[in-house]
């Protein structure tokens, strides 16, 4: 890919991340040097705006690597990424970010933790549009009535759906979610999943996700990303999702080229996945 | 419950809806009984002369107790003072210094952790000057103030600064990486990072540094007042030199009490600030 979209939204250019090892003296005296480490390298994607775009890839493969440097929370070691053909330089609000693990602020309640979002990207707000952009979207993911419990006393799905309030209640130009959904128990995230689709289909919001699931990309995504294993890793192939939305499982299915599209991505990531447990065994 | 009672066959320690076997019940009466024979032991070996001459039977010890309790509050001259009086010498003491303390240990700590070479710097003086027994101050004390009641409210600064110090900074410097990648993600500027972030992150541990420096305050002033003139320490210096054991068993007793109370107060603020984290 060496031509890049003028319409792109997101651009990453031959993005390359280093993980330097310890090589100064005291760490090889006292036996803890390491090697430098590719963990990703030339990786050139363009993304158009309004698509829903997922990163798939075998574990370890640098696709979390990826997000963060679109996030701006870790440099690249050499290329660049650009969003509306600026380069990032480090973290904004212009990317809202849902995390694995949900990081919320145990200390605050499921409003406080939006409001705490939405006052510091737009501290200039009135108290009361403040409360109308929280209200609004508590509402969007459906907690409304659980506003004032703290994340503790709420389940893991719930969590998530605060994560994703938090995220979209800053009005960002690009949601970037790393595996979402993958601390929750499989009913939770088929049933999430569809949460999100129906969010989707209200915002149409450029989304970029990391995912391991096959299903979960292909139920979400106008493309997916296919990685190839670390390190060093690669794009494989990029695939267009052809299923007309608004989307549900059922419907999906049924579709002519479901079974091909999923087992061509079965395919590549038990190759990639092989691959990675031979070279562990082999080690 | 269900399965024992329509089984007609009792688990061991199933029945719970007996108060009999309800394990509070039983944790109760261990601790009633457990008490009782304490005080019978106490008192025969008393009686029967099998501990050192002059000991004070049990029922003489709870007599004084009772009546130290009931007349807390008289002034007769500083060495025959209320024990209400006494305890609350102490506890203001304790209230000052530990306060002064806390003023200077939550934000230094907080600016100690957020920084990784401050925290190298500062190791040092923190490590050398925190095994310190408060006592070897003592003398430092009254030199430099000559006045016994700021001798002792400096002791405890000292001494309770530590714990504290050294949670709050703990604390600060291991804030889940996760709360700081969502407060670079929003783009919040530093000192709301800190205030908004940072320092509730923290909490638990400073209120558990908190409650360390509290224990340690309450332990310090009883030595140190043995030494400066008034207070629950000068109390029971007091009735030694009047060689009468019952009323030292009696501040001994009071001053374990109030330590319970203090520490569960701070036990309770913990659970207070904890929000499902296990501090």
């Amino acid at each position: 890919m060496d031509t890049f979209s003028s319409s792109a939204q997101l651009s990453t250019r031959n993005v390359t991340k280093v993980f330097y090892g310890k090589k100064d003296l005291f760490s090889r005296l006292s036996g803890k040097a390491s090697n430098d480490f590719i963990a990703i390298e030339d990786i050139s994607i363009d993304i158009e705006p309004n698509t829903f775009v997922s990163i798939i890839g075998p574990s370890g493969c640098g696709k979390s690597t990826l997000l963060n440097m679109i996030a701006g929370l870790s440099p690249t070691t050499s290329g660049e990424i650009l969003l509306n053909g600026v380069p990032i330089t480090g973290p904004g609000p212009d990317r809202g970010m849902v995390f694995q693990n949900y990081a919320l602020m145990p200390w605050m309640t499921v409003e406080e933790n939006i409001r705490f979002a939405v006052e510091t990207v737009y501290p200039k707000l009135s108290p009361k549009q403040v409360q109308h952009t929280v209200k609004e979207h508590i509402q969007l993911v459906g907690l409304t009535g659980a506003e004032t419990r703290h994340p503790h006393e709420i389940s893991g799905g719930m969590r998530q759906r605060v994560g994703i309030a938090r995220a979209l209640a800053i009005s960002p130009q690009i949601l970037l979610m790393d595996e979402p959904f993958g601390a929750l128990d499989a009913l939770t995230r088929g049933f999430l999943q569809e949460e999100v689709e129906r969010i989707w289909e209200q915002q149409r919001k450029t989304v970029i996700m990391i995912t391991h699931s096959i299903e979960e990309a292909l139920l979400l995504s106008d493309r997916i990303v296919m990685m190839t294993r670390g390190p060093a890793a690669r794009i494989d192939e990029i695939l267009e999702v052809p299923f007309p939305r608004p989307r549900n499982r059922e419907t999906i299915e049924q579709h002519p080229e479901y079974h091909a599209l999923k087992a061509e991505m079965e395919s590549h990531l038990y190759r990639e996945t092989r691959a990675v447990e031979a070279a562990r065994i082999g080690r | 419950m269900a399965v024992s009672k329509s089984g007609g066959f009792p688990f061991y320690g199933g029945d719970r809806e007996s108060i009999f076997f309800n394990d509070n019940v039983r944790a109760f009466l261990l601790f009633v009984g457990s008490l009782v024979t304490f005080l019978l032991l106490w008192e025969i070996g008393a009686r029967s002369g099998l501990f050192a001459r002059g000991f004070p039977t049990a029922s003489k010890t709870i007599e004084e107790l009772w009546w130290w309790v009931t007349n807390p509050f008289f002034n007769n001259g500083p060495n025959d003072l209320g024990i209400g009086w006494n305890l609350l010498i102490s506890l203001r003491r304790v209230a000052i210094g530990y306060i002064l303390a806390s003023l200077v240990a939550v934000p230094v700590g907080i600016l100690i952790g957020i920084s990784p070479i401050a925290q190298r710097g500062f190791n040092p003086y923190i490590q050398l000057l925190k095994p310190i027994s408060p006592l070897a101050w003592l003398p430092l004390g009254l030199y430099i103030f000559r006045d016994s009641e700021k001798t002792g409210v400096f002791i405890i600064l000292i001494s309770s600064i530590w714990p504290t110090l050294i949670n709050t900074a703990f604390g600060v410097s291991n804030v889940s990486q996760d709360y700081l990648d969502v407060s670079k993600t929003l783009g919040a500027s530093r000192l709301r990072t800190i205030f908004k972030v940072i320092i509730p992150s923290a909490l638990p541990n400073i209120v558990s540094g908190l409650r360390i420096s509290m224990g340690i305050a309450w332990l310090v002033i009883v030595a140190a007042e043995m030494l400066l003139g008034t207070g629950l320490g000068y109390f029971i210096w007091n009735e030694w030199n009047n060689l009468y054991l019952p009323n030292i068993l009696v501040a001994i007793f009071i001053i374990g009490l109030v330590g319970l109370v203090l520490d569960s107060i701070f036990s309770a603020l913990e659970r207070f600030v904890a929000f499902g984290r296990k501090s």
